[in-house]
């Protein structure tokens, strides 16, 4: 399996669900060998064996390696186009960029190379090399499936099963066009569309991002199966009682103030409640390109005093931040996914969420709204603080549902999958 | 001979507008005009208009011996006089022709039977008169919302003073016993009780154009047969329908109304079977048994019971709300508040917070405007938030004495009163009784007004 990260280390969902799944193909006798850019030593290997990429050797006078590379086409990006990259990484990147321009050789030819491991700076030519990593482990591992997650780690399946001959299955967390709506990424975009077309199976993670693939990526649909991601389900007494210092009742958004995530409309929504009832306070927890025209939009509204941005929340922050919360709103605009509700809803947090994630597939003790339609986002969000039996009948309902989306039974569909593509 | 019974339900609910929090103490207008409307005409022209159509040459071809019953809600009568005015016609001349008998039920469709008797009673006469005024008779027969019934309700509804009542002939109730026969209330054996035959009844309800049913197509020649096998001694069969299965659940390509009108033939000709009303078979039978309900029953699901309406929180605390300003009503003279303290007692707004529908899904979602009970929820609280604020400003001011009589306007009933001189006059010594109460006079006049509404 090639993932890019692996908890604890993980800047988005995409290590959290790695980890889960790895976890539940183990109940299915799965054995998994979980490949990363930069392993730190203090992953759990619990259900996995893991594999450091930047240990890796790679030879790069063996004509397999020469053959495979002369067929990807080395991509120089600039910085704008990085996923997933938050401020400080960005201007590190940049800074460095600067510096390193010049008497930069190409590193990916080096025997070894060290992975940063981070959605960041040279981005591409880590995908490259980690592809080349991926060919050499196929060479030298036993194995029977390979099994990518995300465009990043596409090039390494593909040049896993071009020099192992096993089928691939290449997962899809998130689109190009979930990640920059219709500025794509040409880049991205071939890599992903090319890493489908290989692929035995593609494992999409709603029906949502199951028609964008089959749509917008035209890859044939009956090698495209949904299987619906899962929360780990939380230990009593891990979700400590944390005292709520303000009086009034909290609301919150949760993730990357990034377009994707729909923060704006969440601000939208916040003006509408807060003219109606001033004993509110909202909250948007994380970072990205769009906070600093957010910030400027709540002082424009004149909501500033009511509406706080805590910065970028991890771990015991984030439970922190649900056990403060009355609700918890997610109004992406496009969400192949989307963990964060499930959990906010296992800490017994009411949710509202929009129709545009594929979370709303499979949830239905939550509200769900269009992104767009601000009134209908503040209408429930003003439900779920003034009328009391929503908020009983979701944490009752609500806890029930999502203990019962289980990584173990979402493992199970991905060892179907396997099943069908397995040679024996 | 034995009978048969049919009973047609008809019922639509004013749906409610998207009414958002932001509109609650703005906006006092909570109805969906465009839906309700779109949505009686739809059905009045593939149900409503056809169906009578039908029945009116039913009985001129078979004159006495094909009868049937209907009731009709207050709040579908004030939606066919709004939009489709010709169904009203439609309906009289079914009346006319005296084969029809109309029951009695509460104005609007209500869940009253369970919080409160005043408000019970209030809706049950409304409805009388309304039925009263339209086809000129009166009410004999009680049918509940939904057939909801327990030991409670009958007290309440013999108390008005009928003497059958209908309800469904609910598994957890009878037991090893027949629908088929005549039953009476325990608590009060004055009071005569139909049951529904759910098997016959939902044949044509649900099943009849099933194509995986094994009995499908439905003739009316196998349906004699069906009738015909019922063993002899049972006197009764009551098929209970919702009218709107004629054309609308039971669309007319399925046959539906060719069955309907070939029925009556089928069955009078084998010389075994008549059609009476339900308050004829009260009169022809004898009850066999009584039967004891402390537990409520409806019509609803498999279950037959009243989760459909309340039970879930969401029920609850939306009925809870609504009801909480029950006392204030009961003495209140505004007709637009009065219209909307009916309309937004059906039992239909409680049925959309459903959250059964994971197993009775189909039936539910099927007559749910809303995508999920907890949207149904949320738009319902914000009305009857806004209502709540209205009733309390119109206590307030009727506390400080400063609302007039003047604001009143005659409702539906009044032109048909303002006929019967002698209960004006009634009205007229109600109002020494009230000034002896030392309460200020506007007061006493609005109180008079209210109850001379009341003695209507």
């Amino acid at each position: 399996m090639f993932g890019w990260e692996f908890p604890p280390h993980i800047t988005g969902g995409l290590g959290t669900a790695c980890f889960g799944m790895t976890k539940g193909l183990l109940k299915h006798g799965v054995e998994v060998l979980f490949v990363v850019p930069k392993a730190y030593g203090d992953e759990s290997q619990e259900a996995v064996r893991l594999i450091n990429a930047s240990d890796v050797t790679v030879k790069m006078q063996e004509p397999a390696f020469m053959e495979y590379w002369n067929k990807i086409t080395f991509m120089e990006i600039g910085s704008n186009l990085i996923p997933y990259l938050d401020p400080e990484e960005f201007e590190k990147a940049v800074e460095e960029d600067l510096r390193t321009t010049e008497e930069k050789v190409n590193p990916v030819f080096a025997e070894r190379f060290s992975f940063s491991g981070k959605y960041g700076h040279d981005l591409m030519a880590e995908v490259s090399r980690y592809a080349l990593v991926g060919a050499a482990l196929a060479a030298e591992q036993h194995f029977d499936v390979i099994h990518a997650h995300d465009w990043l780690t596409y090039p390494a399946g593909v040049a896993a099963k071009r020099v192992s001959g096993k089928p691939l299955v290449v997962h899809m967390h998130a689109t190009e066009f979930d990640r920059s709506g219709e500025n794509i990424n040409k880049n991205v975009y071939d890599i992903e569309r090319n890493g489908m077309e290989e692929a035995d199976r593609v494992i999409t993670v709603s029906n949502l991002t199951r028609n964008i693939v089959i749509e917008r990526y035209g890859i044939a649909p009956d090698k495209v199966f949904t299987v619906h991601n899962a929360v780990e389900p939380v230990e009593k007494g891990e979700l400590a009682d944390c005292e709520k210092h303000v009086k009034e009742k909290v609301v919150t958004f949760l993730g990357r103030i990034t377009f994707q995530k729909g923060p704006e409309y969440f601000i939208e929504a916040a003006k509408k409640v807060l003219d109606r009832d001033p004993n509110v306070r909202f909250v948007m927890a994380g970072t990205g390109d769009l906070m600093e025209k957010m910030i400027r939009r709540a002082a424009r509204l004149k909501i500033a005093s009511k509406f706080h941005f805590t910065g970028f929340l991890k771990g015991e922050n984030v439970d922190r931040m649900f056990a403060m919360s009355d609700v918890y709103v997610m109004p992406s605009v496009s969400e192949p996914f989307g963990i964060s509700p499930l959990e906010a809803m296992r800490s017994n947090v009411p949710v509202v969420i929009s129709k545009q994630s594929g979370v709303a597939e499979v949830l239905k003790h939550v509200l769900k709204v269009d992104f767009w339609d601000i009134d209908a986002m503040a209408d429930a969000i003003y439900s779920l603080l003034h009328y009391n039996a929503l908020t009983t009948m979701f944490r009752k309902l609500g806890t029930e549902e999502v203990n019962s989306l289980k990584w173990e039974t979402a493992a199970g569909l991905i060892a179907d999958v396997y099943e069908q593509v397995y040679q024996k | 001979m034995r009978s048969i019974c049919l009973y047609f339900q008809v019922h639509q609910p004013f749906r409610l507008r998207t009414y958002r929090f932001f509109d609650i103490g703005a906006d006092h207008y909570y109805y969906d005009d465009y839906q309700n409307k779109h949505i009686v005409r739809r059905i009045a022209e593939k149900c409503y208009l056809p169906a009578n159509e039908i029945l009116l040459s039913l009985f001129r071809e078979y004159g006495n011996d094909f009868r049937v019953a209907f009731s009709i809600t207050g709040t579908s009568l004030e939606q066919f006089k709004k939009y489709t005015p010709e169904v009203i016609e439609s309906f009289r001349k079914l009346a006319k022709t005296g084969n029809v008998e109309f029951l009695a039920e509460t104005y609007s469709h209500s869940l009253a039977a369970f919080n409160n008797e005043t408000e019970f009673r209030r809706q049950v006469e409304q409805h009388a008169r309304t039925i009263g005024k339209l086809f000129g008779v009166k009410p004999v027969t009680f049918r509940n919302t939904e057939l909801i019934y327990s030991n409670d309700i009958a007290d309440m509804v013999y108390k008005l003073g009928y003497h059958t009542m209908l309800t469904e002939g609910a598994r957890q109730v009878l037991g090893w016993k027949s629908p088929n026969f005549l039953y009476n209330s325990r608590n009060h054996p004055g009071l005569n009780l139909l049951l529904r035959n759910y098997q016959l009844s939902d044949d044509i309800a649900f099943r009849f154009s099933q194509k995986t049913w094994s009995e499908w197509p439905l003739t009316t020649e196998k349906y004699l047969n069906w009738l015909n096998a019922i063993d002899k001694d049972q006197k009764v069969v009551n098929i209970f329908l919702d009218y709107e299965t004629f054309g609308e659940h039971q669309k007319a390509e399925s046959g539906i109304f060719s069955f309907l009108k070939a029925l009556p033939g089928t069955v009078l000709k084998s010389g075994k079977w008549n059609f009476h009303t339900p308050s004829q078979i009260s009169e022809l039978l004898d009850p066999v048994a009584s039967l004891d309900v402390p537990y409520t029953i409806s019509w609803a699901d498999e279950e037959r019971d009243v989760t459909a309406w309340l039970g879930n929180d969401l029920q609850d605390e939306a009925f809870e709300t609504l009801y909480s300003v029950s006392d204030i009503m009961a003495e209140c003279d505004d007709e637009g508040l009065l219209r909307d303290w009916n309309y937004l007692q059906g039992s239909d707004h409680f049925y959309y917070m459903c959250t059964k529908w994971f197993s009775d899904g189909a039936v539910h979602q099927y007559f749910n405007p809303y995508s999920t009970p907890y949207e149904a929820f949320i738009n319902y609280m914000n009305v009857v938030s806004d209502f709540l604020i209205r009733v309390r400003e119109y206590e307030e001011a009727r506390s400080a004495g400063g609302h007039t009589v003047a604001k009143q306007k005659p409702d539906v009933a009044r032109p048909l009163k303002e006929k019967t001189g002698k209960k004006e006059a009634t009205s007229v010594t109600a109002v020494p009784e009230r000034t002896a109460k030392t309460k200020p006079d506007k007061l006493t006049d609005k109180k008079a007004v209210t109850r001379r509404k009341a003695a209507r």
